[in-house]
């Protein structure tokens, strides 16, 4: 029997969704953050792509100035509190804390962040005074971590900001796409009201930017244009049986979960193809929510995956079992999945191979694509002048994050193809500053 | 198993851990239920005319996660009639005939003295602790500390009881006093048997910063209270060795003072205590520490090849000099164990800011300081602030065939007279230039 069962109710959910990361009390906060050295030029700082400064934040923590704090953090990452719980710390911030050179646990940096954050935003205190209205007015693409990062930033320096999101919530992939139990849907949506409360932004929901016509008005209305929009569907894989019902991309599968876990329809033997950290959460999640046997493949060998270690633990500690050096050659089915046909591979001069004869077949009833997810060319084909490397993401000056068309900025997935919120957060950040630059 | 029997002036004790008179020695029942836990003697909560007491009596420091490091209190002597205490110091004698039980006392008129001193001794007391160092509430009255800072009176009291008492008298001295050895001298000259020392140290151990009060507050107001715990442990050692060494004392000394575990005991007898007393340890963590204590002490003397407590007494004296007599030649200077180091950089920080800049950091990535010789003084800091035990040492390099201390140099001509005198030992000791430190 699995660890988990199908859920029923919200309690089953919220079981099956445990925090990994719950908030502290003041007295663990006040303990925890008693144990940082203060280290001189701290290595956790370094390590944080939005480089906060975490000894000064943990030690207002431990004096008691829990506001002070919050805006240390919000200082460098407006999305504080997320960043706290979804952030991978283990090969970040806590991964560089001195104290792993001595075996002693890593100061927990990532919940003192939210300690303090989410204690200042049930507060609904304010940290910021907005600079005066400048008269500019900028637009923003999505209302991810990138473009809700730029918009904060945008705002403070005294410009008017639209955000114009496709979706009807705030938050992107915040929202949509991390894990549930590394974050609550409650957690996020109210660190998002209470930027907006601070930051004065407006967005613009169920407003998809889709066509020459809706660029050309933005670029008319507009000063500068931020492009945050992420990434798009799963890539499908171009094997025979991609289209059969119960294959499902792990973005679109995740998003379901995300909005409504209670209604999705879990098999009972799932197998995940791919490696990343996508892969691991579709895995976990499945397992958390009653599947029977869930099977992670991947065409390479364990060591090769783009998975943190820790997000494969994870997932093992929910029951997820990893097959790996296997190809998927089809998705075999009728109607529905009822199997895939792999072969076996192996690793030659850093290219896969498949071994001849070496094919096998195995039973399932749903297959979850976790291959990557399409980048946006739909719209960005439309924008003049802007230029992408080989695979595809929005060229960009470093120091500003301007892309090849002066009007358009860029950061968040479509310009870094994939990475963390934090990552996004602290470009939303930089591509204001670059704007800033740019138009004053 | 070496004897830890003790003797102080004739007042015997199955062990050298006595509680202090203080909250812990208020009534019959803590004394024997300290005595079964394993304490050797008890000097009882101050006898007189009773007080009544505050309600809200006690206060403390606490240093970031650690409680009680330092701790006030504004409590009298005994609240309870004389004669229950009586009765409960005969029925405790009764039940435990080979522990010390000391009557601590305090009252003003010869007479008074006269009676309390007969009673106690009545009672079954096996000593009489005269408390001359109690420094709030009562030295308003002009006793404890009051008699404690004048050094006749002080001497006249002692004579009063030594006029009716037949078991040994130690005198509790204030530490509330520039020289110690002023009340310890007239206390011998005065006959007294022993002394005890500290007493608490007038405090105010932090301030309400909502209501301005400092604590402990009694109905929105405060008053100074006597300091103990942990933390004044420096403070007592010093006193101890200072009366220890005066040739007009050559009493035995109780020692009190931030004792909480065999260590802090052992540092106290090996600078001239033949016993110790104890109270905010016992506050803080119950009776049970004795428990640590006996064993730790066992250990210790045996691993030293210890008989008996008289071989450890004083055995730190001879190497407490002036400073005047310390060896000028000697010369140390850090050295940082790499394998060790965690890379915190507290060295780095610490010596550049605090002490003489003889730290540089790493030109590689490795975050491992390196000293500089040449400006390293030897003065123990970096050695102080790292956090591994081990990683900073401090290694000797002169040849150990020379020495000269300060009054040599005095004596042989050698010590700078003059301002700018060339002799000046930082004379020539490289500092980088004032503007180098807004470089970094």
């Amino acid at each position: 029997m699995p660890e988990y069962k199908t859920p029923t109710s919200q309690k089953d959910i919220d079981h099956a969704f445990e925090q990994l990361k719950p908030y502290m009390n003041p007295t663990m906060a006040y303990y925890e953050s008693s144990r940082c050295l203060f280290c001189y030029d701290a290595p956790c700082v370094q390590a944080c792509p939005t480089n906060i400064d975490i000894p000064l934040f943990i030690r207002q923590i431990n004096t008691d100035n829990i506001a002070g704090a919050a805006k240390t953090i919000y200082d460098s990452n407006y999305f504080g509190n997320i960043c706290g719980k979804v952030c991978p710390t283990e090969v970040l911030c806590e991964g560089a804390c001195v104290f792993n050179h001595q075996n002693v646990k890593p100061i927990e940096i990532g919940r003192l962040q939210s300690f303090a954050t989410n204690t200042i935003i049930e507060k609904n205190k304010k940290l910021y005074k907005l600079a005066e209205n400048n008269g500019k007015k900028i637009a923003v693409i999505g209302a991810g971590p990138a473009g809700i990062s730029c918009a904060c930033e945008l705002r403070l320096l005294g410009y008017n900001v639209n955000i114009y999101e496709a979706k009807e919530h705030s938050s992107g992939l915040a929202l949509y796409g991390c894990a549930p139990y590394k974050v609550t849907n409650e957690d996020v949506m109210q660190e998002m009201d209470y930027l907006q409360n601070q930051f004065g932004f407006n967005v613009k929901y169920n407003s998809r930017i889709d066509t020459e016509e809706k660029l050309k008005e933005l670029e008319n209305k507009y000063d500068a244009i931020f492009l945050g929009i992420g990434l798009g569907n799963t890539r499908s894989l171009n094997i025979a049986g991609g289209n059969l019902n119960n294959c499902i991309g792990a973005t679109e599968y995740i998003e379901q979960i995300k909005l409504n876990p209670i209604n999705v329809k879990i098999g009972k033997k799932i197998i995940v193809i791919g490696g990343g950290n996508t892969a691991m959460d579709a895995a976990s999640e499945s397992a958390r929510l009653g599947a029977n046997k869930v099977t992670l493949a991947y065409r390479r060998s364990k060591e090769e995956m783009g998975a943190y270690d820790f997000e494969y633990e994870l997932a093992k500690a929910v029951g997820v079992k990893g097959m790996f050096n296997v190809s998927p050659v089809a998705i075999l089915g009728n109607e529905e999945v009822e199997g895939v046909h792999f072969i076996k591979t192996k690793t030659e001069n850093g290219k896969v191979v498949n071994i001849t004869g070496s094919d096998f077949k195995l039973e399932c009833n749903t297959v979850i694509l976790a291959t990557g997810q399409s980048k946006k060319t739909d719209l960005l084909s439309k924008i003049n002048n802007l230029k992408f490397d080989k695979k595809g993401k929005i060229l960009v000056d470093e120091n500003t994050l301007q892309t090849s068309n002066p009007k358009y900025f860029a950061g968040g997935d479509a310009m870094n193809g994939g990475a963390e919120v934090v990552n996004a957060a602290a470009e939303g950040k930089k591509a204001a500053r670059g704007i800033h630059s740019f138009l004053i | 198993m070496p004897d830890i029997s003790a003797n102080l002036a004739g007042i015997k004790s199955p062990n050298p851990f006595w509680l202090a008179s203080a909250p812990p020695t208020n009534s019959g029942y803590q004394v024997m239920k300290a005595f079964d836990a394993g304490w050797g003697g008890a000097v009882w909560k101050t006898l007189g005319v009773p007080t009544i007491n505050t309600s809200s009596r006690y206060a403390a420091v606490n240093y970031r996660s650690n409680r009680m490091v330092g701790f006030n209190n504004i409590e009298l002597i005994t609240d309870r009639p004389l004669a229950d205490n009586l009765r409960e110091i005969e029925e405790v004698k009764k039940y435990f005939p080979d522990h010390a039980v000391v009557a601590s006392l305090m009252v003003e008129s010869r007479a008074e003295w006269h009676q309390i001193v007969k009673d106690a001794e009545n009672a079954g007391a096996d000593g009489l602790e005269l408390n001359f160092g109690c420094p709030h509430g009562m030295c308003e009255r002009g006793m404890g500390s009051a008699v404690g800072q004048e050094p006749d009176v002080l001497k006249t009291i002692v004579g009063w009881v030594k006029e009716v008492a037949t078991k040994p008298v130690i005198v509790k001295l204030t530490p509330n006093i520039s020289d110690i050895t002023v009340p310890a001298v007239a206390a011998a000259e005065g006959h007294a048997d022993a002394i005890s020392l500290i007493n608490t140290i007038q405090s105010l151990v932090g301030v309400d910063l909502n209501s301005f009060v400092p604590y402990p507050i009694v109905d929105g107001k405060s008053t100074n209270g006597g300091y103990c715990g942990p933390a004044v442990k420096p403070i007592a050692l010093n006193m101890v060795k200072n009366c220890a060494q005066h040739n007009g004392v050559n009493i035995p000394i109780s020692g009190i003072g931030g004792i909480e575990n065999w260590r802090d005991a052992v540092e106290h007898m090996l600078l001239g205590a033949s016993n110790v007393q104890v109270c905010t340890a016992a506050m803080h963590y119950g009776f049970g520490i004795v428990r640590e204590m006996i064993p730790g002490l066992e250990n210790y003397m045996r691993e030293k090849g210890f008989q008996k407590l008289d071989d450890l007494i004083g055995k730190a004296l001879p190497n407490v000099k002036t400073w005047e007599n310390l060896n000028l030649k000697y010369n140390v200077k850090a050295h940082i164990n790499a394998d060790k180091c965690i890379g915190c950089q507290l060295c780095y920080t610490a010596c550049d800011d605090g002490a003489h800049q003889a730290i540089a950091l790493p030109t590689n990535d490795s975050r491992i300081p390196e000293i500089i010789e040449d400006n390293c003084v030897g003065c123990n800091l970096c050695s102080l602030v790292c956090p591994v035990e081990e990683c900073i040492t401090m290694v000797r390099k002169d040849d150990g065939q020379q020495h000269e201390t300060w009054k040599e140099y005095m004596a042989n001509g050698k010590a700078p007279t003059s301002f700018n005198d060339d002799r000046a030992g930082g004379k020539g000791h490289w500092v980088p230039e004032p503007a180098a430190a807004l470089k970094k």
